[in-house]
């Protein structure tokens, strides 16, 4: 799942260490207790493996060379010592077992909740949000951090605990058995510090090579997969692979002189490893020998610091491999912080959309839905008003712009009676999607205002507004899910009979009869089984369940062909009976009948009028139109 | 997988070679190493021989040095040999993914592919790394130490015996009840992703509908469903770890156990035991270490399944059957009883019995609605499918007697969902002719009305285009294309739905363009406006996968029904 960006954060070092830490162990303050008997275990395993190694001495010393050449040895001590060998062996193995197993809940319960958080807070953020970031950025919030994250928590933190505890307890046990033998593990250990560090250094330093190199053949297969149709039609395949060979070999070489650095610290540890224990042993012998170590103390002694020499290396290891990727897990939690930290959609709006009807001439709030829908606005005396919707839509002295330089729109004033079809046309970017934009509060003005029903639509509740409005956009984003899944999303508890209608009207219900399992036809991958017109139907029979009072037609109906335009022409007409509608078409067809067509030219309204009037007008809208039949 | 392996090394073998045999060198080594201690102590100790100390010491002093170096270039020789390993999948990816037909691109997401050939890649390198030093290294260690343990006392060898078989089958154990489990994990994991996907790309309508709320919900389900399934395969995964350690330290007890009495009775020395223990902890780490590489390459396997996937699809569409010599003579194109299929079966046809006669150098456009086939049709000129039944012909030969290259050569094709490459305007027009001048690119340019904004830019024809041709408008992108298309300098050309974007009146010079230029080319144009074909030499209906009638725009209007439809659904209110 992983996007091919996704090696590029694995660098990346986190810019607030302790207060992104600070932040991860909050997240697992739920389970205090179960972290503890983490820590408990941990700490029962590590004594238990340190003091398993150490009884080597007692019992050779104490227990097996005073016996030797008895003739009739008394084994008794001997199976006791054993014993009590086998409860350390039996504890730590116990320790082990349940830190492991509480380690499981405390790693995924954690997950699970940051997953649902960033979810649930990634719902709430504006549409800004989402335009400015691509999805494979976001994505990576959930894929490859969390699961930096996931190794950080059930491997990272037990291991970094348990390797320091290892290493400070097999240390302080060397001391015990010999502080002479013991030197030459500090000496071991700075050699092997050394090593770590020229190691890491080194290999960061490469990777970022092998990064950058990953990322070009990345990007280049990325945009030649994308474009492979064209590809073939030009039948330029051997100049794309020619050029891919050269970024592959590229990737190659920098991954191995990368690679190569990292991966020759496992047998450099394991080897110094060897080469302590070598000198141990000898250096032990010549002591024994030369009388430093008691005589009666030597075996045993050498027996157990030889042991602990063995498992010296390993956790050194591991922390120094730990370090790394605990590192890079911190900097994508910090990533994923950074999206929870992201302002959510603001919304400062209290009225609220409710079902209406009228008790003789009072206007009152009803629990079902009746058709009447009003807008319930609180007083400052605590009691409420009640306005009927009727899709008066203004938009008064409208300027706005994306990032703050470029203004989109410029004093765009507009007038939207209950019940008509206003009309935008004009080039791409000339601001009509824009204008929509706004009236959702998908993004908000700069300067001026839209009103809705003469109410401010900031004074709305964000989620009720847009329940009045329902959009039909040029990119259907259909879902996975069956084909009565994905209608019924226009209105969750539509019955099957609604969503038929709602199919007929827009003229989906024939080709959805032929589907394979008609309305239960599951569609996959952005309904990739279908084509463009076909989603368009879909999308439009959503919007015609939804049943709203007003109705945004955004490029609904450029993929679906005049002629079966025309074809719902009725079902569309009767779609936005009694409705406000805005329509952005390219087609002006489908733009002619509107009660006003507003001609857009770079975020300014230069004509306004219905059709026959803007003919007259003989302006930009004049010369569209005729451009369409010169040839005629 | 190890055939994918040893397949895809070639070139590198050598490198995986050399690194196993230098890891069997290190190994052995290792191995030495506490049997020449085992001398320190029973000669050197026991009989207060400095000498034999000072030698056997200096001895394993060496041999760590010497399995030192062996290691380090052991590592070496295994990271070119997995990195070699990786560059020829991606070559051998990427390579099958250009002589894939567009079937074939259909087979997969363009998205799959990506990953296949980035991610999985990645994965399988380092399976491939762990596996040349891993699984020599254990196993070779496992053997070594055993021998050397045997050596040293063939009494408490015995314990391996029983340790091994038993370590080995209940770890195996785990791991084969553990992988059913991770998979079910794996499963709900693609599934969750997949939910957050969509709530990306359809953000807008979660957003206009309100259904934050529902899928918020929906996506709790799937994130508990996820962590039900990872706690139920890691509660199984993490009995590993007590396990091993178990057979570990009843090893170590036995040996004490045996050991001691045979110390105690004089059969053995103090020094054996304490290398015999040092023999334990390597023979049951490398037994350890195999399973758990045999659960990573169980898990690695879905990469390399993926891989296999792509490398393993079989090419539809080939040069078997072409004659190299033969070159397009003229555009001249029919059918004969022609039927298509994009599934491949003949109980769903998407073109049925089509018979069709286009003449060199004629304007044919073809109408029809959403679905009706008319990009199935022309798809097939220059071989993007074959054909399910009957022929199609180009210069009177048909076209599977050409080779790709040059049927497609003389068939120039944009397509409705076309594509810029990240580059120069020039550049991009050059995939149409490598070697063309700077006065022909601006010829083409002008033909397809891009000349005139392309001048307009501040660079001019080297102005840099995105990936995905992003900093033009989609109007401007559908010129460039049909510019890049006309460089090919065709016997055939086919636009379609190709100027959807652009404003009617420049979609009138385009084709007053080709009028003049082009007169010699057969020009195929597929559009929605009636008016971007009326003036063609005839114009093709195309109904439900069948031709519907055929003729020009006045005979069409006489006999036509649905031409007469689609004609009147165009020009209503203006009359």
């Amino acid at each position: 799942m992983a996007g091919p960006g996704s090696d590029n954060n694995k660098f990346k070092r986190p810019q607030d260490t302790k207060g992104t830490i600070r932040r991860i162990v909050r997240y697992m303050g739920g389970y205090k207790l179960q972290l503890a008997l983490v820590v408990v275990g941990i700490i029962i395993s590590c004594l238990a493996n340190v003091a398993g190694t150490y009884m080597l001495r007692p019992i050779i010393n104490d227990f097996i060379v005073p016996l030797i050449g008895q003739e009739m040895p008394d084994l008794s001590r001997f199976i006791g010592i054993l014993m009590v060998l086998g409860m350390i062996y039996l504890a730590g193995i116990g320790g082990m077992y349940l830190f492991n197993r509480l380690m499981i809940n405390v790693s995924t319960g954690t997950l699970l909740r940051i997953r649902k958080e960033l979810f649930d807070h990634m719902q709430r953020l504006p549409i800004g949000y989402f335009d400015s970031r691509t999805h494979g950025e976001i994505m990576s919030c959930y894929t490859n951090d969390i699961d930096a994250m996931r190794e950080l928590l059930s491997q990272g933190f037990p291991q970094l605990v348990n390797s320091t505890l290892r290493v400070t307890a097999i240390f302080v046990m060397m001391m015990v058995l010999s502080p002479l033998l013991t030197v030459i593990t500090v000496a071991v250990l700075i050699l092997m510090m050394f090593v770590v560090k020229l190691l890491t250094t080194k290999s960061g330093k490469y990777f970022k090579m092998r990064q950058s190199a990953l990322g070009k053949a990345n990007g280049y297969i990325e945009e030649m997969i994308e474009g492979q149709k064209v590809v073939k039609v030009f039948c330029h395949e051997d100049t794309v692979k020619k050029d891919f060979d050269a970024l592959n070999e590229d990737v190659r070489v920098s991954t191995a002189t990368a690679n190569s650095w990292a991966m020759v610290m496992m047998p450099i540890m394991g080897n110094l490893s060897h080469l302590h224990y070598a000198i141990t042993a000898t250096v032990g012998a010549v002591m024994a020998i030369g009388g430093v170590l008691p005589a009666a103390e030597a075996l045993g002694i050498i027996t157990a610091f030889l042991q602990y020499c063995r498992q010296f290396s390993m956790p050194i290891t591991q922390l120094s491999q730990q370090f790394n990727s605990a590192m890079s897990a911190l900097a994508g939690a910090e990533r994923m912080f950074k999206l929870l930290d992201a302002e959510p959609e603001a919304d400062e709006g209290r009225v609220t959309l409710v079902h209406a009807g009228y008790d003789g001439e009072k206007l009152v709030e009803t629990s079902e839905r009746t058709g009447i829908w009003a807008w319930k606005c609180p007083n400052a005396d605590g009691s409420c008003t009640l306005v009927q919707v009727r899709g008066d839509v203004r938009l008064n002295n409208v300027t706005f712009s994306y990032d703050g330089e470029k203004t989109v729109l410029h004093d765009v004033s507009l007038y939207a009676r209950p019940g008509e079809k206003i009309a935008f046309v004009g080039s791409t970017g000339a601001g009509k999607t824009t204008i929509t934009n706004l009236i959702n509060r998908f993004y908000d003005v700069n300067e001026g205002e839209i009103t809705y029903d003469g109410i401010p639509v900031t004074d709305i509740k964000k989620d009720d507004l847009r329940r009045s409005l329902a959009m039909v956009l040029q990119d259907t984003h259909l879902f996975t899910g069956t084909v009565k899944e994905n209608i019924r999303y226009g209105k969750l508890d539509a019955t099957d009979e609604e969503i038929i209608a709602a199919a007929k009207l827009a003229n989906a219900h024939f080709f959805i009869s032929h589907l394979p399992q008609g309305y239960d036809t599951v569609l996959t991958a952005d309904g990739a089984n279908l084509s463009q017109g076909q989603r368009q139907l879909l999308a439009i029979a959503r919007a015609a369940v939804a049943d709203p009072p007003v109705l945004i037609l955004d490029e609904a109906t450029s993929s679906i062909d005049t002629r079966t335009e025309a074809l719902i022409e009725k079902g569309m007409d009767s779609l936005m009976a009694g409705r406000t509608v805005f329509v952005i078409a390219h087609r002006l067809s489908t733009v002619r009948n509107s009660n006003a067509i507003m001609v857009l030219e770079n975020g300014r309204i230069i004509e306004r009028g219905d059709h026959d009037e803007l003919i007259a007008e003989k302006g930009k809208y004049y010369q569209l139109y005729m451009g369409m039949f010169e040839l005629s | 997988m190890f055939k994918i392996f040893v397949k895809y090394s070639k070139g590198y073998r050598l490198y995986a070679i050399l690194a196993s045999l230098t890891i069997m060198l290190e190994v052995l080594l290792e191995v030495y190493i506490p049997y020449i201690m085992k001398d320190v102590v029973n000669i050197g100790i026991s009989t207060g021989d400095m000498g034999i100390v000072i030698q056997k010491g200096v001895l394993m002093v060496l041999v760590a040095l010497l399995s030192l170096f062996f290691g380090i270039t052991s590592a070496r020789f295994a990271v070119l040999a997995s990195t070699g390993f990786a560059k020829n999948v991606r070559k051998a990816l990427f390579d099958k993914v250009q002589s894939f037909s567009f079937k074939n691109v259909d087979n997969f997401s363009t998205a799959s592919l990506i990953t296949r050939l980035t991610t999985d890649v990645t994965n399988m390198q380092q399976s491939f790394q762990m596996c040349i030093r891993m699984l020599i290294r254990s196993p070779v260690m496992l053997v070594a130490s055993t021998v050397m343990a045997n050596k040293v006392s063939g009494e408490m060898g015995q314990i391996f015996a029983i340790a091994i078989p038993v370590l080995a089958i209940s770890m195996g154990a785990i791991s084969v009840s553990v992988y059913p489990r991770f998979r079910v994990m794996l499963k709900r994991f693609d599934n969750m992703n997949a939910q957050i996907q969509e709530n990306l790309t359809a953000i807008r309508v979660v957003k206009a509908f309100v259904r934050h709320e529902y899928e918020i919900e929906q996506f709790n389900e799937a994130a508990e469903d996820v962590t039900k399934a990872q706690v139920k395969a890691e509660k199984l995964l993490v009995l590993n770890n007590p396990v091993s350690q178990l057979v570990m330290y009843s090893c170590m007890i036995a040996t004490c156990w045996i050991g001691g009495n045979a110390i105690i009775g004089g059969s053995m020395l103090a020094g054996d035991l304490m290398s015999f223990i040092s023999y334990i902890s390597q023979i049951l780490s490398s037994v350890m270490m195999l399973t758990m590489i045999f659960v990573n390459l169980i898990l690695s396997r879905a990469s390399a399944k993926r891989v296999g996937e792509v490398l393993s699809e079989v090419i539809d569409i080939s040069d078997a059957d072409a004659d190299p010599s033969l070159l397009v003579g003229d555009g001249s194109i029919e059918f004969e009883d022609v039927s298509f299929s994009y599934s491949g079966q003949g109980d769903n046809l998407t073109l049925k019995n089509v018979n069709l006669r286009i003449a060199p150098g004629e304007t044919i456009g073809i109408i029809g609605g959403t679905g009706s086939a008319k990009t199935t049709l022309v798809q097939l000129i220059p071989r993007l499918y074959d054909v399910y039944d009957g022929t199609v012909k180009v210069g009177g030969r048909d076209v599977r007697s050409y080779t790709l290259q040059n049927l497609r050569s003389a068939v120039s094709v944009v397509l409705q969902k076309n594509v810029l490459f990240s580059g120069s305007i020039a550049e991009n027009l050059r995939w149409g002719d490598m070697e063309a001048t700077e006065a022909e690119i601006k010829e083409a340019a002008q033909a397809a009305q891009a000349h005139e904004f392309i001048e307009s830019f501040p660079d001019g024809y080297q102005t840099e285009l995105g990936q995905g041709g992003v900093n033009v408008s989609g109007g401007q992108k559908q010129r460039l294309c049909i510019a890049r298309a006309l460089l090919k300098k065709p016997k055939i050309i086919i636009l379609d739905d190709s100027t959807s974007a652009v404003d009617t009146a420049t979609d009138a010079k385009i084709r007053s363009a080709f009028r003049e230029k082009l007169a010699d080319t057969t020009t195929i144009i597929i559009a929605q406006r009636i008016a971007s074909v009326m003036d063609a030499d005839r114009i093709i209906v195309m109904n439900d996968g069948e031709i519907d009638g055929i003729g020009t725009h006045e005979e069409l209007m006489q006999t036509n029904k649905i031409y007469k439809e689609v004609y009147s659904s165009q020009q209503k209110g203006v009359a």
